[in-house]
């Protein structure tokens, strides 16, 4: 008998203490600080009750980094930044200096090696985004290609703050939306029921629980060609792709009848009106890797006609709010089509029960 | 040196333009790594084909059963062998981050050595659910790359029907609206269920998310299983200096258009002077010579927007704590669903206190273990069950906060009525 080889155990240790990565001034003035503003696009300088004060430099990444990328960050915290650094949840790199003198000269140098400084206040921050092509087992398109592409065209927008509240976007591969709800998010929609591949299912699939994960009910067993299998009602599937994951030979990816939605006025926070949920406001658009020229155009006329017509403070669901649906797709301009129209549960909800109507 | 670039004419396309390229950064690894060179071989295979090329299986770290995401390519030759056969492998590990995503530069660059060594130097910094990912590593150096996180005081994350990995704001250590110590909320509940987390048995998967304050940076209300999110219970405080610096700055216009017009409640008003009422609720702080603000408490809903616009001048009150919502989740299955009040609020100064949040979490996760379906949320279930039953289990008493009315159809058995006011009368009582 061999000696059973010796493994490492693993020491649960669980979320790492943050402590001795914060800031100094941060680590100083913890849960103390009284107000901050925003002197320039880009910058947070924040003000604690004991006087001090820090500045902290906001700058886009790509998120994706290689390990050279990380090192040159590195490099700039440990010049400017006492060697310390935080990420937002949108894959911006801050920066934090107690010496305002610090603050210009660190901006050049991010600038000079191409990490644009922004993504503060009322401007178009970072995209949220997903895995895709890169790295995930069920995609319908990439994600960091289209962050890639549709950030080169909103980059002006990053580095400053002219919208009339901060616009926060994502992008998801595929329907599970792991890039989450936004102002506006770019989402997958599948338009044509998966193509089952029958000689594999019996051997890669647990049928019952691909079964139970279909929301209408579409899918049951079935033999084809004498082997077990799966079959789709086709007047039911409305082509989400959550059989996909489970049952691989569900194949619900397509080059061309995968496309591309718009979803408009998901906003988290709580400030004035309750958090909501986005909506979708234009399907259909091409899946037309690498740069997606028509997601781009579609995003910036809604960017443009929110940047034009919002008031101040209001998100884009603030602003749909008094402009009203009618108004968001005449100055859009995007088609209102049947398929826009709520018949998922609830959907009644999402009617109009009133007379209240803009003309 | 590694081998020669495969011709990428759709990544490369992706080099243009001025926000930082993730091709350019892969490129550089490409100059040393092979893994590098066939990971750009196999993506522009996708770019071209429009179809994603990896497939899951079963890859893990001695001691646990989740945390690594594995890749296999599924772009074959004729015979079988992998097309791009230095990027056949292509694991991900997912490490959770320290709350706040603070690091100093000596951690970040031995992550940074350590996966030069073991991976394909790619990280992202971070993942949706917030853990650093480590993409591209073979199987045989998975182990490798662990090990030498994990002796740096580094953990995996969460995969599978598991507790997820969680985020947390900035909160405390730079934001003035922090209504508690996310970072010590955050390791306390998460570090809690390290084995729920390591070793995915749940009926589904477990997020928990941390928010400072209303604003919700985490965005936990629409994604957590359980989002604890800051607010207060005193009055909104305020600072006079601030008050007027803000005025003199932006004006009437913009007080009434920007802040009263927007106060969800209208609880925000202005008013001259000597029309400010008075009493325990209210706050008020002039920001002229002839006008003031004034705020009933009562009416307000801790919105944050008026703190927002006149950050400094207008804060969160003193007695801090925190709202914990139940149930938020993306479009799988149902559709989307928001984290609805469980607790309205919950004081967090202390580590006791603390306590009090980690238990709640415990039996939510004992009941969510027991009694949801394969595959269901926590946010399906309470659906299922009703949110009268998911508080009856945990023993909270039902609160009006959580709702937004009461209900509006007449199918409901109401014969436990008078119990049920006897009850609340006696628990008054005592
Ligand atoms: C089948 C393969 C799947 C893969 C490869 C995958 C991959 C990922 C990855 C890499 C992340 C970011 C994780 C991190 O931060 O560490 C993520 C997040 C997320 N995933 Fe998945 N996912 C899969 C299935 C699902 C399913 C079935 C659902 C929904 C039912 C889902 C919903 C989400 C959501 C909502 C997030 C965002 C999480 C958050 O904001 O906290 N995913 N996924
Ligand atoms: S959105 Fe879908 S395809 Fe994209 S990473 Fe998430 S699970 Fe994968
Ligand atoms: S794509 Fe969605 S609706 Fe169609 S069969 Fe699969 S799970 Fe059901
Ligand atoms: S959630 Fe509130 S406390 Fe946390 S960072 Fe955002 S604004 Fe600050
Ligand atoms: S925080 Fe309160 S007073 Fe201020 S805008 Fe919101 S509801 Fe009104």
């Amino acid at each position: 008998m061999n000696a059973p080889v010796q493994m490492r155990k693993p020491k649960e240790t669980g979320v790492p203490d943050n402590k001795k990565y914060l800031h100094p001034v941060l680590a100083k003035n913890f849960g103390d600080w009284k107000y901050h503003d925003r002197p320039r696009p880009g910058v947070l300088h924040h003000v604690s009750h004991s006087g001090d004060e820090v500045w902290s430099v906001r700058a886009g990444t790509q998120r994706q980094m290689d390990v050279y990328t990380i090192r040159t960050l590195c490099d700039i915290a440990d010049k400017f930044a006492d060697g310390r650094v935080r990420f937002t949840i949108r894959s911006n790199i801050e920066y934090m200096v107690s010496d305002e003198k610090k603050v210009a000269p660190l901006i050049a140098e991010l600038e000079k090696h191409g990490f644009p400084v922004g993504g503060t206040g009322n401007s178009v921050t970072m995209i949220a985004h997903t895995q895709g092509w890169l790295h995930c087992d069920i995609p319908g398109t990439d994600a960091s290609g289209v962050v890639k592409a549709l950030m080169d065209e909103l980059i002006e927008e990053f580095k400053h703050e002219e919208m009339p509240n901060r616009v926060h976007m994502s992008t998801s591969c595929c329907e599970i939306n792991c890039g989450g709800q936004a102002d506006i998010a770019i989402i997958v929609q599948h338009t044509k029921p998966p193509v089952i591949n029958h000689d594999l299912v019996a051997n890669v699939c647990e049928r019952p629980a691909v079964v139970a994960r279909c929301p209408v009910a579409a899918i049951r067993p079935a033999m084809v060609n004498g082997k077990p299998s799966l079959e789709i009602d086709e007047t039911k599937c409305m082509c989400c792709g959550a059989c996909y994951p489970p049952c691989p030979p569900m194949q619900i990816n397509d080059p061309e009848n995968s496309k591309l939605a718009i979803w408009v006025g998901g906003k988290n926070s709580n400030a004035r009106g309750k958090p909501t949920f986005m909506k979708m406001v234009a399907s259909g658009l091409p899946n037309n890797a690498p740069r997606w020229p028509e997601v781009g155009a579609a995003v910036k006329n809604i960017i443009s006609v929110y940047k034009a017509d919002a008031r101040p403070w209001e998100r884009i669901a603030d602003w749909i709010d008094r402009i009203g649906w009618p108004r968001f797709f005449e100055k859009t301009g995007l088609p209102f089509t049947k398929y826009l129209i709520d018949d998922w549960r609830g959907s009644r909800y999402n009617l109009n029960a009133s007379t209240h109507i803009r003309f | 040196m590694a081998k020669k670039l495969h011709n990428t004419p759709n990544l490369d396309e992706l080099e243009k333009g001025k926000w930082p390229s993730f091709v350019t950064g892969l490129k550089r690894l490409a100059k040393d790594k092979d893994i590098a060179v066939d990971l750009l071989g196999q993506l522009e295979a996708s770019y071209k084909t429009r179809k994603g090329y990896w497939k899951g299986g079963t890859v893990g770290v001695f001691g646990y059963g989740g945390g690594v995401i594995p890749r296999f390519t599924e772009l074959k030759n004729a015979d079988g062998t992998a097309q791009f056969k230095d990027a056949a492998e292509f694991h991900t590990l997912r490490i959770m981050p320290p709350p706040g995503m603070h690091y100093d530069t000596a951690t970040l660059r031995q992550f940074c050595d350590i996966w030069e060594k073991h991976g394909s130097g790619l990280i992202a910094f971070h993942g949706q659910s917030g853990d650093i990912m480590f993409q591209g590593c073979t199987t045989e150096n998975v182990q490798k790359a662990f090990d030498e996180f994990n002796e740096m005081g580094f953990d995996l994350g969460g995969a599978g029907p598991a507790v997820r990995t969680s985020m947390s704001c900035v909160g405390a250590a730079r934001c003035e609206q922090s209504c508690y110590n996310e970072a010590q909320a955050h390791r306390a509940v998460l570090n809690t269920f390290l084995d729920d987390l390591h070793r995915p048995s749940l009926p589904y998967k477990f997020k928990f998310k941390f928010s400072g304050c209303p604003n919700d940076c985490m965005n936990a209300i629409q994604r957590a299983d359980m989002a604890v999110i800051g607010t207060w219970r005193d009055n909104i405080r305020t600072d006079e200096a601030l008050a007027k610096k803000w005025f003199a700055k932006h004006g009437m216009d913009e007080l009434v258009n920007d802040v009263v017009a927007r106060c969800p409640t209208k609880t925000f008003q202005v008013k001259e002077i000597g029309k400010i009422k008075k009493g325990e609720h209210i706050s008020s702080v002039a920001v002229s010579a002839t006008h003031a603000v004034e705020i009933d408490n009562q009416d307000c809903v801790r919105c944050m927007h008026c703190i927002n616009v006149m950050t400094g001048a207008l804060a969160p009150g003193k007695d801090k704590g925190a709202s914990v919502l139940v149930g938020g989740k993306s479009h799988l299955k149902i559709g989307g669903l928001m984290g609805t009040v469980v607790i309205p609020f919950i004081k967090l100064d202390t580590e006791e206190e603390v306590e009090v949040l980690v238990d709640f979490a415990q039996r939510t996760i004992d009941f969510f273990a027991e009694n949801a379906l394969e595959h269901e949320r926590t946010g399906e279930m309470i659906e299922r069950i009703g949110l009268a039953n998911f508080l009856d289990a945990m023993e909270i008493d039902v609160d009006p906060a959580m709702i937004s009315s009461p209900r509006m159809n007449p199918y409901v058995r109401t014969d436990g009525w008078d119990d049920e006011v006897a009850k609340i009368k006696a628990k008054k009582q005592a």
